[in-house]
């Protein structure tokens, strides 16, 4: 590294890189995933022996032409696939010589304000969601709690949502929020004797359900990034605790 | 309800389900409707393998597999991430609810119906991520061999001329 401007192409290399595995990492990829788009993107610009080391908390990157080696943190983590997709698209524009580095730099930037589904979409599809896995689950084709589900479902997502403005404490919001969704539906069985608490709550609980983030643990570990694995299964735990431990709060209060 | 009916109604819901959760997670647009088609085809497979009795463990590592298996395929067609087509179409075979309900149990008191479904939890993950595993495994074996057959073949064809 002796030159001034060979520091300022491995520090640009850098940031591309880590701001790449930043916004994969938050929009839920794989640990494998993320550490080979990083290393092809620096192997795509020219730079030969990089190491990278990710884990959802935080990653690791160091080149060896440049004598650099930085970290970058990641706080919040959910499962947001368009980032990843955006990503991948960049990287694979990048290996095909489509746009240059100063270009992959603008786009990458622009990458975690990518749209999203609008707010009232995504409670429809949690609300049909949460209406239809209901109906699977129980086998029993009731329509009665058909409604109820759908309605208990939107108005939970919806809280949970609103709650996560306001607290960063992932635990509270769906504590909040699975409390929410058990009061609610104590007061549609007080309405209509023939609504069954216990269905709507399946159904109601599946948006927020940490089913997806153990599978993604388990793959994690079997891949052999362990690290990552157990630290996800932590938080599929974790939230799992808080969904169960809101909901028996609130049937134990209500005697339900 | 006859036979037909219930198919019917399986193969729509679960659909319906893998996409509303696609739109929860912020899919692309161009993956939705794929997306939707992997989970129904991957909780027919649960559904039926299970209505024919074979188990919780072999029906949810079937249904896994199949999704897998198209999800990679998906994935070479539309040139995205696999992880797009396969976490909406996991969402019905996914454990989360016996995961909410252990520890409901446990909250209310109930502590072997917990200790039950917290195994249930462990055997049904297992099991998904066991398919998908194998899945990976199989298209790998596959393209591979295709791609050993395509040079022989064009290896013979070459000798011809």
């Amino acid at each position: 590294m002796s030159d001034k401007k060979d520091a300022q192409f491995y520090q640009e290399i850098l940031d591309i890189c880590l701001t790449a595995g930043r916004l994969m990492i938050e929009g839920g990829s794989e640990m494998y995933r993320v550490e080979d788009t990083m290393l092809r993107i620096a192997r795509n610009a020219g730079v030969e022996d990089t190491r990278v080391f990710a884990t959802p908390t935080c990653v690791f990157m160091s080149l060896d032409g440049g004598d650099l080696s930085q970290m970058k943190q990641i706080r919040d983590r959910n499962i947001n696939l368009e980032l990843v997709d955006r990503v991948n698209q960049l990287s694979r524009l990048f290996a095909a010589k489509k746009i240059d580095i100063t270009e992959l730099r603008e786009r990458i930037i622009q990458v975690a304000k990518a749209p999203s589904f609008p707010m009232w979409l995504q409670i429809i599809g949690a609300a049909v969601l949460s209406a239809t896995l209901m109906v699977l689950f129980m086998d029993n084709y009731d329509w009665v709690d058909f409604p109820g589900a759908a309605i208990v479902g939107a108005v939970g997502f919806w809280a949970y949502c609103e709650f996560k403005k306001y607290t960063k404490v992932r635990f509270l919001s769906e504590l909040i929020a699975a409390m929410v969704m058990g009061l609610l539906a104590v007061i549609l069985n007080y309405l209509d004797p023939a609504v069954i608490i216990d269905h709507i709550l399946i159904g109601a609980l599946m948006t927020l359900v940490p089913g997806l983030a153990l599978t993604n643990a388990l793959r994690d570990l079997f891949m052999g990034d362990l690290l990552s694995g157990i630290v996800r299964m932590c938080e599929a735990t974790l939230s799992a605790l808080a969904l169960g431990a809101g909901v028996g709060l609130i049937l134990k209060f209500m005697g339900a | 309800m006859p036979f037909w009916l219930e198919i019917v109604i399986n193969v729509t819901f679960s659909y319906i389900a893998s996409v509303g959760f696609a739109l929860t997670i912020n899919v692309p647009h161009r993956a939705l409707n794929l997306s939707g088609i992997s989970g129904a085809v991957g909780w027919m497979a649960y559904w039926l393998c299970f209505r024919a009795g074979m188990g919780r463990m072999l029906s949810n590592l079937l249904g896994a597999f199949l999704i897998g298996i198209l999800g990679l395929c998906f994935a070479r067609i539309k040139k995205c991430p696999v992880t797009v087509f396969n976490i909406p179409a996991l969402v019905p075979l996914v454990p989360g609810m016996p995961a909410y309900q252990a520890v409901r149990a446990l909250v209310i008191g109930n502590y072997t119906q917990g200790q039950e479904l917290i195994l249930r939890v462990a055997i049904v993950t297992g099991a998904i991520g066991i398919g998908f595993l194998l899945s990976t495994m199989c298209t790998e074996a596959f393209y591979k061999l295709k791609r050993r057959h395509l040079r022989k073949i064009q290896l013979y064809i070459q000798r011809k001329k």
